[in-house]
């Protein structure tokens, strides 16, 4: 009889423990060193704790902007390219979701504009960037957006403090579990 | 050595008898018909071909490049090219003419195995990296998946199945579980999502939910039963079951396991105002296509034919699929070719005899756990908007394909 109380009591301590908290079974697979860690990843999370040592201003981005070769696809001033454009067309639109899928705009992060930026930009010589210069592009392009002024030194420590327009206004994704409809309460 | 010769000679003896009987058996008559005319030979080998065979000359099924841009473009980059599904017969995907997309437009990475490695890192006890090799010393799982772009969506100029639907594929993947590989690395408790980055030259990056890495996701080194290749991946690509094609990412070089949503270079991608929208646009609805018949096809005259299409959910297998080719009016079960498997294509037929009067041919499915394909008025209706030719689906696009089909026997879009 006491087995019956005991059993849920085991069973809820056994789910409190995540299943994969356990030791290796295989002991395949190397470890890496921490400077491979660090040489490797390049992705900059909202709270910009992988950021890289560097900074820059809008003015010295906009000249990046020219001698990278940024304005022969993205236009001029970040409008009339054959890219996406990079400024929007409607600044004014007090909603800034109808202001253009711009990404130094909508962007909820700065840090996602510095990731983009540092990823997969400029075209063909994409990762030749220098920290530097990736903090100048996103000052410059988060000032023609109004977003930071025009003498605002971006670097490590204040770049994820950036406020955006677009705050937490969109859509967070809903917790994922197996066999489970895509959206609670839609049939289809 | 010199038996196998030998016995190479004495098949090759019996070989040449066998076909000599096929000639003479065939030089016969049928009652009232003339025999076949012999066939031209290849002999010897064309280009390669008894080392890696190729399809008959006579069979052109091909790729096209989607929505409108080519591929590839003038600086050689490659975008999106769809699969012809009205010519697939079964339920593999030829890997030659499985869908083939990149992110923005890349150039194919070339990558030589023995030098590519996946490391794994962030949030876990033990960073580990793995080399291809290792991999293979692994516990494996083989699996049938299909693999569906978000911008699979049935427009009215699309003329054929291929335009409508191309952008799904459906192959045998072999790999290993990636909870096999985060339970090597220990995941700490605060990882709820986990970033996949792939080694093409903008390292595309997508945040997944940890849930789902235990759940089903597997790193693939396997395609239809050779190595994967370079269009899908080639050497390890990540396989995230029903979830959009995007996220599963090709080249798979790193994974890092954090705390949130990452919001890097595909999840800008992502980002939606509605959170229905977002809901509906991470895992894939359950959905049906007619295949044959379809559009530009065109039937000969009345009389039987095999419906044939396919049916594939992100929620798992798919249940039941039904046909109407009374435009929506009676819908008739469908039967299966094999058992559906979960997340993947499963091949549904129907015997119709045509009676040549004019119709409208279509399929619905529903899944193992009970999502049901909707038609565009249901699902307008279900979101209160109006009807009309604006109505765009919210999410990726899993409404019923309906095909016209005319007195002549040709075959349209029913949406045109």
């Amino acid at each position: 009889m006491a087995s019956r109380r005991v059993l849920p009591i085991a069973f809820s301590l056994l789910m409190s423990v995540p299943l994969w908290a356990q030791g290796p079974t295989y002991g395949i697979g190397r470890t890496p060193p921490a400077e491979e860690i660090r040489a490797r990843d390049i992705s900059i999370g909202p709270t910009g704790e992988e950021l890289p040592p560097g900074k820059g201003s809008a003015k010295e981005g906009a000249l990046v902007y020219r001698s990278k070769g940024c304005a022969g696809c993205h236009g001029v001033n970040g409008i009339g390219g054959t890219a996406p454009i990079l400024k929007s067309k409607d600044p004014d639109n007090p909603d800034v979701w109808a202001r253009g899928r711009i990404l130094p705009l909508r962007a909820p992060f700065a840090t996602t504009v510095w990731d983009y930026i540092n990823r997969g930009m400029p075209l063909n010589r994409e990762g030749t960037l220098t920290p530097d210069e990736v903090y100048g592009l996103t000052a410059y392009l988060l000032f023609i957006n109004a977003v930071i002024p025009e003498d605002q030194v971006l670097d490590q420590k204040n770049l994820a403090a950036v406020k955006m327009p677009l705050g937490d206004n969109y859509a967070p994704l809903p917790e994922w579990k197996p066999r489970t409809p895509r959206l609670k309460g839609y049939p289809y | 050595m010199r038996e196998k010769r030998s016995a190479r000679r004495e098949f090759l003896r019996n070989s040449a008898a066998l076909a000599g009987g096929f000639t003479l058996s065939t030089a016969a008559p049928a009652l009232g018909q003339q025999a076949p005319a012999q066939p031209p030979m290849i002999k010897g080998e064309r280009q390669g071909e008894i080392a890696y065979g190729a399809r008959s000359k006579y069979v052109t099924s091909a790729r096209i490049p989607h929505g409108g841009r080519a591929t590839p473009d003038n600086f050689g980059l490659t975008f999106h090219v769809a699969t012809p599904l009205q010519d697939q017969v079964g339920v593999i995907t030829p890997t030659s003419l499985h869908y083939y997309a990149t992110t923005r437009g890349s150039y194919l990475p070339d990558i030589d195995p023995a030098k590519h490695t996946l490391m794994i890192h962030g949030l876990v006890d033990r960073p580990l990296t793995f080399t291809v090799d290792d991999l293979k010393r692994l516990p494996s799982v083989t699996r049938l998946h299909f693999i569906e772009c978000a911008g699979n969506r049935a427009s009215r100029r699309a003329k054929n199945v291929q335009e409508t639907h191309g952008m799904t594929s459906n192959a045998e993947w072999t790999g290993v579980l990636l909870s096999t590989m985060l339970k090597e690395c220990g995941v700490k408790g605060s990882a709820k999502w986990f970033v996949a980055e792939g080694a093409e030259e903008v390292k595309g990056a997508s945040s997944m939910p940890v849930a789902k890495a235990m759940d089903d996701c597997f790193v693939a080194y396997g395609m239809n039963g050779e190595a994967v290749r370079p269009q899908n991946g080639f050497p390890l690509r990540l396989m995230v079951p029903g979830f959009e094609g995007i996220l599963h990412t090709k080249w798979v070089q790193r994974i890092k396991l954090v705390d949130r949503y990452y919001m890097n270079y595909n999840d800008f991608g992502h980002l939606d105002q509605d959170k229905n929208d977002a809901a509906l646009s991470y895992q894939i609805g359950p959905k049906s296509v007619i295949t044959y018949p379809s559009g530009e096809q065109r039937l000969p005259g009345k009389g039987f034919y095999e419906i044939r299409g396919l049916a594939w959910s992100g929620g798992g297998a798919i249940k039941q699929v039904e046909v109407s080719t009374d435009g929506g009016k009676k819908w008739n079960k469908a039967q299966f070719q094999g058992t559906p498997q979960r997340m993947a294509h499963c091949l549904f037929t129907y015997g119709w005899q045509w009676d040549g009067s004019e119709t409208e041919i279509m399929s619905r499915c529903v899944d193992e756990i009970g999502q049901a394909q909707p038609t565009r008025e249901q699902i307008a209706k279900h979101w209160n908007k109006t009807f009309d030719q604006t109505f765009s689906v919210p999410g990726l696009d899993n409404s019923v394909q309906p095909w016209k089909i005319a007195k002549d026997g040709s075959v349209t879009n029913g949406f045109a």
